[in-house]
């Protein structure tokens, strides 16, 4: 799968879970990973850090 | 067999630890991302999968505070309870809590515009630090030492002027060697402490790159963080103290959705794993 910002190749680990955020090597973006069936993987823009986020 | 919800924003390490502690425990596990979860007025418990209790886990604080209320509505047993995390998530509440359980914590000042606050600082004198009443990770916390700093600060609140930032939350600013405290607590009993040592700079917050290092819970941390967590509700909690120079502990702050992956490395006790017997055995009373 490439980055939808950059191009690059984004490596998906085999054990990564719908929720999880990936990071493209090249531009930094971060993608949530938003469906996995498989080797079927849906990406969509993670959310970036809100006021309100922490413990 | 059980089944424990652990219901998520963004799936951090944390999430996948207590998933596979569970796992590991024998009890299934449900993962749930409340940003794609719909509830309405008149949904109920069997319209989904929570399983016999929920950890709540969200990273945005509203976001996990109305999905908790959501849960409570529809009497699914969920940790931290609503008012709990009412209280913890917003520091003047916990703070007033705090104090009317006698708990040690820094002398706080609230006002509620900021010529009131100035006014306050004035009279009070340098160096105070503010803090939004809202946040976490040390965001907006910054120490107060002169009247430039103070002209500044307020006037980029009255700027932005979202609806935290006409409460003036502003704290004594303790003596303390560079370092808090974060005693983790579940059901009110402490499980494991740290050091988080400043990494140079004021702020002592992990997630700015302040270094880990156990602690041994001594008799004076065990009671007063028993006591915190009594006084807020109970629950699963992270408490922070400092070690005032003067008088011992004070406690600065309690945590709703504790982060707890460093600390978990290097724990004698298996936190993810007592969280989750925790949980199961809360609904089980």
């Amino acid at each position: 799968m490439n980055c939808p910002e950059c191009d690059a190749i984004l490596n998906i680990p085999d054990d990564a879970s719908v929720g999880e955020i990936i990071s493209c090597p090249d531009c930094g973006a971060d993608f949530e990973i938003a469906k996995k069936d498989g080797t079927n993987v849906e990406i969509k823009q993670a959310e970036t850090v809100g006021e309100d986020w922490g413990e | 067999m059980s089944k424990v919800c652990i219901v998520f924003d963004r799936l951090r390490t944390e999430e996948k630890m207590l998933q596979k502690e569970a796992v590991n425990l024998g009890h299934n596990a449900v993962m749930l991302d409340a940003k794609i979860t719909q509830i309405n007025t008149d949904s109920k418990r069997e319209d989904f999968d929570f399983g016999d209790v929920v950890l709540e886990r969200c990273v945005s604080y509203f976001r996990g505070l109305h999905f908790t209320a959501s849960l409570e509505f529809m009497d699914i047993p969920v940790l931290n309870k609503f008012d709990v995390a009412n209280i913890c998530g917003n520091k003047m509440f916990m703070t007033l809590l705090l104090k009317k359980n006698n708990i040690p914590t820094p002398k706080t000042y609230f006002s509620f515009s900021s010529e009131s606050a100035a006014k306050n600082l004035e009279k009070v004198g340098y160096p105070l630090v503010i803090k939004p009443v809202i946040g976490s990770w040390g965001r907006g916390v910054m120490p107060i030492k002169d009247r430039d700093t103070m002209d500044a600060v307020f006037e980029i609140r009255d700027i932005t002027d979202s609806p935290h930032d006409r409460i003036y939350y502003l704290q004594e600013l303790i003596k303390r060697p560079p370092r808090d405290i974060r005693v983790i607590t579940i059901g009110d009993e402490p499980v494991a402490a740290m050091y988080r040592k400043s990494s140079g700079g004021f702020k002592t917050n992990i997630a700015l790159g302040a270094d880990p290092e156990i602690c041994e819970i001594t008799k004076e941390m065990e009671d007063i963080a028993t006591k915190a967590s009594k006084a807020m509700g109970g629950g699963i909690l992270g408490i922070d103290m400092m070690e005032d120079e003067k008088r011992g502990l004070v406690v600065h702050e309690v945590n709703n959705t504790v982060e707890f992956k460093g600390l978990a490395k290097v724990a004698q006790r298996n936190i993810p794993k007592e969280m989750i017997e925790f949980a199961l055995n809360y609904v089980r009373k």
